[in-house]
């Protein structure tokens, strides 16, 4: 079974509809950890220890945030320019993280037609999230593409909003009880694109 | 008594007209008083008697200085200073004392000549340490140098007097032994008087050890002021006196006073008790040392005089560059070093006196050499500006270079008035952080608890000028007010405006109205009491009533944010208002005000929100 922490990142929650209901979605989930930054950091002094320390003992760390200005919240930012010590996340002696899985659950507020190359974002979520990737990387973690939900500024359907969140925890699920086939789910666009497709058959 | 007022008068007037004229033309107040006395003196415009009387009783004045100088030197750091003390000043007495009795022995008997070298190879504490000080050289390395070799110096008039009798050659004319007032020491046995001599030492040691703080601390709580000034020139004056008694140097008893004293939590508060006192003996003495200036008698003896005073300057300022070299002082510092004591010093005159009276020298000999040694202290200041001058022509790195100074820890930056309850949290903070500040409380048995527990703590009246001096108000770059008492800080923040403009201040204030009174005074840091705490709880209600901690954190911080930019606003009200209605109805409706004011948090309501709120 894989232990999971989900690093949890929303400045103003009492407003959030998309990442309350993903975040009430997976909250109970055994093996889960849910770690809101914001609300254990208010003033961004961010424990160090204490973040290492959850990382060590977790395999999956994900980050849930909403997509702010094609990055992440300000104190994902922060959590990574502190947590991320040389010598412990990357480095000749940094391998505290080698081998956890890691991605991002995000939501965005463009339609996914928005993030193409021709589209209004004109960049592409993969090309935006890069940076997460390459900190993967750096940090010999195992990257998965990013849970994307998007066109929110539209207004999503409750019924759409319910139906994503029923796929972040079945992910969540797959993901602790190891039935997700690593290797499909990283050629995938999205891990929410085909969540049957990159499932192990048995 | 109207003789005596005249002279008061006379000597207070001189100093009060050349040392500010003096310090405007950048001679320094050593140079300001000992024209002044030239002025005065019986060979100016005459306008004092006894000249010699006068330098006898202000010679207390050196040893005040000493007992300062002591209150700043920790023993620890005395011990430090071991090896420059004995060495450099033991080479310096020494070799000095050596080469000129040679050169007299062309002129005296050689019992004459050892007497005139080893009193000429002393410099003037009182005129080398006042300049010192002015010209802030004190905690230098040539500074240290400097003030080692004139403690040694001090240490060495002792033996001197002892032995100064065995030297006599001439006959007598009369009995010059004059027995003390209390307690002649030479009519007990030898092994008595050395026990009487080392139980005077230690009776200092233990005075100011164990038995001082408990005084102190006594009419310290008496709160009466003059009684402490009296405590402290009592004490001085007690040890001068046990010193005269036992044949030590009333300086070097004094001095040794003072190093124990300096870890002492009232050492700034005597400091600036005794500092006044000293300075005006001290001027004084400068005075009587330019009135004792024989202008007829150097007149008579140009040539021989002139000729004496520069071999006198020249020979000391050699070895003492010579003794620089061996005691490996730097090359930038040993001009400094050899200029500031190539002078004969007042105990000079102590001495010469002291060898007349005990038919070791002939008056004939004394009185060029007395001149000659009162001109070369006149020529200190002067030779200290021209070496500043050149070097500073030379070196222009020369403060880089001072700050390297590895003995020179005192530069504390920060002065912390009052160190209660929020003082306390303040100054823990600040010490954390590196910053360690000098730390003044009023309250004498906060400041024992306190530095009990290690804390750097004086007792002292901060709202004094003598005690801010004394603190390092000067050199600090900041002050930080934690006292309740609005009245007293803007008492303290006009005397520091007044006389350290250079200080930036940090200020609580106890309310709202407090902070008005600040707001008058143009301080831009104000910090009020307890509204800090008030918004610390006010976030940890909301988060208990469930509203999101980052929320709450944020409310606090707006709230904080238009509190304080509501400030100036409500200051100008409460200008305006203050004339005609009454304190309480003031404060009544400033409250009024203030609670019915409204506060939107469009802030937070804006922040994150896009086209739809729901991300």
């Amino acid at each position: 079974m894989k232990k999971i922490l989900i690093n949890f990142a929303h400045p103003a929650k009492g407003r959030s509809n998309i990442n309350a209901q993903f975040r009430a979605a997976v909250e109970n989930i055994e093996g889960v950890t849910i770690n809101d930054l914001y609300a254990n950091y208010p003033d961004f002094l961010i424990d160090v220890a204490r973040e290492q320390t959850l990382c060590e003992s977790h395999d999956v760390i994900i980050f849930q945030h909403p997509f702010y200005w094609y990055s992440t919240p300000a104190i994902v930012k922060e959590w990574l320019d502190l947590v991320l010590e040389h010598g412990w996340a990357y480095g000749k002696t940094g391998t505290a993280l080698k081998g956890k899985w890691c991605f991002q659950a995000i939501s965005a507020g463009g339609d996914a037609t928005t993030y193409r190359v021709e589209g209004a974002n004109q960049f592409t979520i993969a090309e935006l999230t890069s940076p997460m990737r390459a900190t993967a990387n750096l940090c010999l973690m195992d990257w998965l593409p990013p849970f994307a939900v998007m066109g929110v500024h539209r207004g999503l359907p409750a019924a759409q909003v319910t139906g994503h969140a029923e796929d972040y925890r079945r992910l969540i699920i797959a993901i602790r009880d190891g039935v997700l086939d690593k290797e499909k789910a990283q050629q995938a666009e999205f891990l929410n694109a085909n969540i049957d497709d990159i499932m192990l058959k048995a | 008594m109207e003789y005596f007022l005249l002279q008061l008068f006379i000597f207070l007037a001189a100093s009060a007209i050349a040392v500010p004229v003096a310090k405007r033309l950048g001679l320094g107040s050593v140079l300001g008083y000992l024209i002044a006395g030239m002025i005065i003196g019986p060979f100016g415009v005459s306008l004092i008697g006894d000249v010699e009387v006068v330098m006898h009783l202000t010679e207390f004045g050196v040893v005040m200085m000493l007992f300062l100088v002591g209150l700043e030197l920790r023993p620890s750091m005395l011990w430090q200073m071991r090896t420059p003390i004995l060495g450099m000043g033991g080479m310096q007495v020494v070799l000095s004392s050596i080469v000129m009795a040679a050169i007299a022995l062309w002129a005296l008997p050689w019992q004459q000549a050892l007497a005139v070298g080893l009193i000429l190879s002393l410099s003037s504490t009182a005129i080398v340490l006042q300049t010192l000080k002015e010209k802030a050289l004190m905690n230098t390395a040539p500074g240290r140098s400097v003030f080692s070799v004139l403690l040694f110096q001090d240490l060495a008039v002792i033996p001197m007097l002892a032995f100064m009798p065995l030297l006599a050659t001439l006959s007598l004319g009369d009995d010059g032994h004059h027995g003390s007032v209390l307690f002649d020491i030479n009519t007990l046995p030898a092994y008595l008087q050395v026990i009487a001599t080392l139980l005077a030492v230690v009776g200092i040691l233990i005075l100011g050890r164990y038995a001082s703080r408990p005084i102190f601390r006594a009419i310290a709580a008496t709160g009466v002021r003059e009684i402490f000034v009296a405590a402290a020139l009592a004490l001085v004056v007690g040890i001068s006196l046990l010193m005269t008694v036992v044949g030590l140097s009333p300086a070097l008893g004094t001095f040794l006073a003072g190093v124990v004293l300096a870890d002492s939590e009232y050492r700034h508060e005597l400091e600036s008790d005794i500092e006044p006192f000293k300075g005006l003996l001290l001027g004084v003495f400068f005075i009587s040392i330019g009135a004792s200036l024989n202008f007829s008698l150097i007149g008579d003896n140009v040539a021989l005089i002139t000729a004496l005073t520069a071999g006198l300057i020249v020979i000391k300022w050699l070895i003492l560059v010579i003794t620089g070299k061996l005691f490996k002082v730097a090359k930038k510092d040993r001009a400094l070093f050899a200029v500031a004591l190539a002078q004969g010093g007042e105990f000079a005159f102590v001495l010469f006196q002291f060898a007349k009276v005990n038919g070791v020298l002939g008056a004939e000999t004394v009185e060029p050499l007395i001149s000659a040694v009162a001109i070369s202290m006149f020529l200190t200041p002067l030779m200290f500006m021209a070496y500043e001058k050149l070097a500073i022509s030379k070196d222009d790195t020369q403060l880089n270079a001072r700050e390297d100074d590895p003995i020179d820890h005192s530069g504390h930056e920060v002065i912390l008035a009052g160190f209660g309850r929020l003082g306390t949290d303040l100054g823990r903070f600040l010490i954390s952080a590196g910053v360690k500040p000098v730390i003044i409380d009023h309250d004498s048995t906060n400041v024992d608890v306190l530095r009990k527990l290690g804390y750097e703590v004086y007792y002292g009246d901060i709202t004094r000028l003598d005690l801010l001096e004394a603190a390092g108000a000067k050199e600090a770059k900041l002050l930080v007010i934690t006292i309740g008492d609005i009245e007293k800080s803007t008492t303290l923040i006009e005397l520091v405006r007044k006389h350290y403009p250079h200080l930036k201040i940090v200020v609580n204030a106890d309310d709202r109205q407090a902070s008005f009174k600040l707001m008058e005074l143009n301080i831009d840091h104000i910090r009020r009491e307890t509204f800090g705490s008030a918004l610390a709880l006010g976030q940890d209600a909301l988060q208990q009533l469930g509203v999101d901690p980052y929320e709450a954190y944020r409310l606090a911080r707006i709230f904080r944010k238009k509190d304080e930019e509501m400030m100036p606003e409500l200051y100008k009200w409460h200008c305006e208002e203050e004339h005609y209605i009454s304190h309480y109805q003031q404060k009544h409706a400033e409250l009024e005000a203030l609670m019915t004011r409204d506060f939107d948090n469009d802030e937070l309501d804006k922040a994150w929100t896009a086209k739809n709120p729901t991300l």
